[in-house]
């Protein structure tokens, strides 16, 4: 028996806004506990939502950006269910009239890219969080999350393994990311992710049961996570049992799913639109105007850097990581005007460097500007390659400008008449080696450019030592 | 001291208080001087502020001499029902819910009082969460009726309306839902106000059901609850359901005339049911309107029979959800019942709420629930849309709707508590008019022969309090009722209600 | 209507005699909401809100909070720091 994997993936994306989502109360990350409230995030009684525009625009953006249909009219439900960190005793949601519907995504499967659909995408506010003490027998509730925008992206079922449910994954991180929508960090709980897995022999049409698989929060996590119930689905059907529909959780430490230990039954979440809440309303304008600024997105700067700037598919696929790195790349690129140069150093020594680090590129202590005044040095031919690297080493690790340390150390010595002087030196030193190497042993061409090295301490352009070498070894013969 | 008459409109104590002939620390001092006197029978106050209310008014009478002008409503004594959140005092909203609840921040309508320089003189009693007719649905004891003590007062807002029948406050906030305003101040002889859906903010204003909820005015006189209303209206940017609009100007239009306004009479609103002496006042009441210039056309508002089971639907889903928060885990009861977490919650509800308002959350978790939705609330929904097009329809013909506020004069206490449904038909005449979201208010017109007061009720269309407010106007100035005052002694001798209680404050013992 | 299911789905405990209670004093209610069903709705179009506005917004700016103490001061349990609850199950 063949099998099929089907699985869909939600994930909550929380909006980096600076004020809640139906109040000011402020969003924060290192807060103290509690300290991020108000009335109307404790769901006091008497208080009420007021929608923050800003959270709407960054679920246009990415709506625009997955190229969704934008609902001129959605509609703010009510999603019931008693929990401590929820509480109103109701989320407030979106249902039968979400934000955006449709899209696509765009992501890389082992080098091949593939298009995969969502459903919709809503908007919603974040429960609080509740931490819980088995010694003790309680749990501690924490409401500065409570309030925090979301919203949720819904895949269709269209991921046929946990290797494109991982791409699809990454491929939607970097776009929030790049849109700047999302802080990105997953330990922090902006991007969650939340998969529906279920298996069928191949080429069924029925679904099978599907099993909900929660807080598999890393991209490791949903690959490994995802592969194992697949594995576990098969296993049960294949011994002659059959798939329960429920909520899983993915123990990595021990490799496997289980199942959730929740309050039980179905939930029946009494949806109805919020009375205290206006239909949300997104004119033509408004949805143009947020077009308008959207910035060039990874996918699109990746084909640009290949398609204008000459560059390979890996070396643009590395530079386009981040917007922070290509942001990078282009500012250097401006300067210097030499693609290939820029990519090379980018990726050779500075990533190099930084990832010894530990440092991202937003962090470097050397910046663009300074970076492009060193890669304009060594297309001028000012520097050796070997000097480069060196004057690299100082510009990053002690803050020293390129040209200093030209002035310390010397430019590139490419002066013919001046390297054959040096070159002259080196050949009468070592007349032995002259002498095999006339009779044909032509592989000590490198021990005389390394004497020459030496004796210039790297300063020496290599080619013009080469070619001095040769012509002079010549006239000796 | 001169002879404070506390039974005088807040118009004619602002009057005096502005003249000097009286200062704003008398008439607190008075004011709860009367509590004092009336209220261990009365039980309309759960709350009395009493050493703020006199540190307020003393200031107040000391900026006056200084010269400052003070705001619209300044040194006048106001009772705030206990549905309304007011910073730092007890909002209890009548349950052990919320008995030990204190909320950290005011309700825009409090705000504005405070603004106006008004004196919060404490809590008025109430149904439970808003939800009956009679107050007789308080966790600390229902509330007698001044002009009878033997009898209901109305509800929902029934400690506002008795609190200003026995002159213990100068004005007072109420809320309506289904009539919670106007049946009661119907039954109690004062005037309320239910202002248009969306003109006074709901801001801090417990939520019962939130689309039919307002915060509207309650007093002793027309010219008072206009003052009140354009002081409370406006749009509110923390609610978004406000309209976006500025407050009423209720006030400067009053006195202008009302001949030539139609009158619509609506056959639905004189039913079987109403009492014999309630339609006879209500028609004399037209008769005066009549005399005043005005035309009186039958109109018909054929949907009103189904009126209330859709407010039932309604109202009831919408109070599941917004009490789905009194939950026992950041504020209000907890059960004693440790532990699991659902078992708390479970305990900490069926202890915390009556009996009322456990019938209506069931009522509404039903309707809202899987499989009903489309069958109750969007049913409901439509039956609204019928009712408020009966009421556009009926506008075509008429300028405002003029008919009984409750069948009933006041009843006895513990007369009629046995059966729900009874008590929800009663409120067949107000809820049509919270459906359709219209601005309405009930005011005097008369007496039974036993001396109890009965209501007429006013309708206006949406955004029409200017015309609203006018008409009651004209008809108070015709008519005889606005000097009449319950004889407050027999009300003194009546004893504590059974049930009575106040609210423990906290810290103090379960 | 099954009492008991709907007194799980809003969480209050009833006993049985409550729920035998509530049971008889809801039927007439009950009733009541069925006469809806005398009426023919569908060619009616719910009202959705009985005043309808534009969307009101709010700017991203954020706005004072409470205190802790604040937050706290009718948390039934609480460290000073966090609401504590009995463990979820």
């Amino acid at each position: 028996m063949t099998w099929e994997s089907v699985i869909g993936l939600e994930i909550h994306v929380q909006l980096a806004t600076k004020s809640k989502l139906f109040t000011a109360a402020p969003v924060g990350y290192d807060a103290e506990v509690n300290a991020l409230v108000d009335p109307v995030v404790l769901g006091m009684p008497g208080v009420l939502p007021v929608i923050n525009r800003e959270a709407v625009t960054m679920a246009m953006k990415v709506g625009l950006a997955l190229g969704c249909t934008i609902n001129p009219t959605s509609v703010f439900a009510r999603k019931h269910y008693f929990y401590p960190d929820l509480p109103k005793g109701y989320q407030i949601s979106q249902f039968e009239a979400p934000i955006c519907t449709g899209g696509a995504l765009w992501a890389d499967v082992n080098g091949e890219e593939r298009l995969f659909e969502l459903t919709r995408i809503h908007m919603e506010e974040d429960a609080g969080k509740t931490v819980h003490d088995a010694s003790r027998g309680c749990s501690f509730v924490d409401y500065n999350r409570a309030g925090v925008p979301l919203i949720e992206t819904v895949s269709e079922p269209c991921m046929r393994s946990a290797e494109e449910a991982v791409a699809y994954m990454k491929a939607l991180f970097q776009i929030v990311r790049a849109l700047g929508v999302c802080r990105g960090n997953m330990e922090e709980g902006n991007f969650r992710c939340d998969a529906n897995v279920s298996v069928r022999p191949l080429g069924e049409e029925r679904l099978g049961t599907k099993v909900e698989l929660k807080n598999i929060n890393s991209f490791r996590f949903v690959g490994r996570g995802i592969a194992h119930e697949v594995e576990r689905q098969i296993a049960v059907i294949e011994g002659g049992g059959e798939i329960r529909q429920e909520t899983r959780l993915w123990d990595d430490a021990a490799g496997v799913t289980r199942t959730m230990r929740t309050k039980e039954e179905a939930h029946d979440y009494r949806y109805f639109p919020d009375p205290d809440l206006m239909p949300l309303r997104i004119d033509s304008a408004w949805i143009d105007a947020v077009r308008q600024s959207l910035p060039e997105l990874p996918r699109e700067r990746r084909a640009r850097f290949e398609r204008d700037l000459g560059l390979g598919s890996y070396d643009a696929d590395v530079l386009t990581q981040s917007s922070a790195r290509a942001d990078y790349f282009e500012s250097v690129y401006a300067s210097v005007g030499d693609a290939k140069l820029v990519a090379n150093w980018i990726q050779g020594e500075l990533l190099a460097q930084l990832n010894r680090e530990g440092l991202e590129i937003e962090s470097s202590p050397l910046s663009a500007d300074k970076l492009a005044t060193l890669l304009t040095l060594i297309s001028k031919g000012k520097l050796s390659g070997k000097q480069a690297k060196a004057c690299f080493q100082a510009m990053f690790k002690e803050g020293i400008s390129a040209d200093v340390w030209m002035k310390n150390h010397g430019g590139q010595i490419t002066d013919a008449a001046e390297i054959d002087r040096i070159v002259l030196t080196v050949l009468d030193d070592n007349p032995d080696q002259v002498a095999q190497y006339l009779g044909g042993k032509e592989k000590l061409m490198g021990f005389f450019v390394g004497r020459v090295m030496a004796a210039t301490k790297g300063r020496a352009n290599p080619a013009s030592v080469n070619a001095s070498i040769k012509r002079l070894m010549k006239e000796r013969m | 001291m001169s002879e404070i008459n506390l039974d005088a409109s807040a118009s004619e104590l602002l009057r005096a208080m502005d003249a000097g002939e009286l200062s704003c620390l008398e008439l607190t001092q008075e004011s709860l001087a009367r509590i004092d006197a009336l209220d261990a029978s009365m039980n309309a106050w759960l709350h009395i502020e009493g050493e703020g209310a006199l540190a307020q008014a003393a200031e107040l009478d000391a900026r006056r001499s200084a010269g400052e002008s003070l705001g619209p409503l300044a040194g006048l004594p106001i009772g705030v029902k206990d549905m309304i959140c007011t910073a730092g005092m007890p909002t209890t909203a009548a349950s052990k819910m919320l008995e030990h609840f204190v909320p950290p921040y005011d309700a825009t309508v409090v705000r504005r009082l405070k603004d106006a320089d008004a004196i919060i003189l404490g809590k008025l009693n109430m149904d439970e969460f808003a939800m009956g007719s009679s107050n007789e649905r308080s966790a600390f004891g229902p509330v007698r009726n001044p002009w009878s003590p033997e009898r209901i007062p109305g509800g929902s807002s029934g400690g506002s309306a008795a609190a200003l029948a026995a002159g213990t406050c100068a004005l007072s906030l109420g809320t309506d839902t289904g009539g919670s305003i106007r049946q009661p101040a119907s039954l109690c002889g004062v005037v309320g106000v239910k202002p248009t859906y969306g003109r006074v903010s709901r801001y801090g204003a417990i939520a019962f059901a939130s689309s039919l909820d307002q915060v509207g005015p309650m007093a002793r006189s027309v010219e008072d609850a206009a003052r009140l209303l354009d002081v409370l209206s406006g749009h509110d940017p923390l609610d978004s359901t406000s309209i976006p609009a500025p407050g009423c100007d209720t006030l400067s239009t009053l006195k202008n005339s009302i001949a030539g306004l139609r009158v619509g009479v609506p056959s639905e609103y004189f039913s079987e049911g109403i009492e014999q002496e309630v339609d006879s006042a209500v028609r004399a009441a037209l008769e005066t309107l009549k005399s005043l210039g005005c035309d009186i056309v039958d109109v018909s508002l054929p949907h009103t029979p189904y009126a209330v089971a859709a407010y039932y639907i309604l109202a009831t889903a919408e109070a599941s959800s917004n009490l789905a928060r009194y939950d026992g885990v950041a504020y209000g009861h907890r059960s004693a019942e440790a532990a699991p977490l659902d078992a708390m919650i479970s305990a900490t509800r069926a202890e915390g709420f009556g009996p009322e308002v456990t019938r209506r959350l069931l009522l509404g978790t039903y309707a809202l629930s899987s499989g009903y939705y489309d069958a109750y609330y969007l049913q409901a929904q439509k039956v609204r849309t019928l009712v408020a097009n009966d009421f556009r329809d009926a506008f075509k013909r008429c300028d405002i709707i003029v008919g009984p506020t409750s069948p009933l004069a006041a009843i006895g206490l513990g007369e009629r508590t046995s059966d729900p449904l009874q008590m929800y038909l009663m409120d067949v005449y107000t809820i049509p008019s919270n459906l359709a979201g219209l601005p309405c208010a009930s005011m005097p017109c008369g007496f039974d022969d036993k001396g109890l007061p009965i209501g007429l009720q006013l309708i206006a269309p949406s955004m029409g309090e200017a015309t609203l407010m006018r008409l009651a106007h004209s008809y108070e100035e015709a008519s005889a009722w606005r000097g009449e005052r319950p004889d407050l002694e027999t009300l003194k001798k009546a004893g504590p209600p059974p049930g009575a209680r106040k609210p423990r404050s906290q810290g103090e013992g379960a | 209507m099954d009492i008991e299911a709907v007194a799980r789905l809003a969480r209050i405990r009833l006993d049985a005699e409550e729920s035998a209670r509530y049971a008889k004093e809801l039927k007439g209610v009950l009733g009541l909401m069925e006469t809806l069903g005398e009426l023919d709705l569908s060619e009616v179009e719910p009202t959705r809100h009985v005043i309808l506005t534009e969307t009101p917004f709010r700017e991203d700016v954020s706005g004072p909070t409470l205190s802790r103490d604040q937050a706290m001061v009718n948390a039934p349990a609480s460290d000073g720091e966090s609401f504590i609850v009995p463990k979820v199950v």
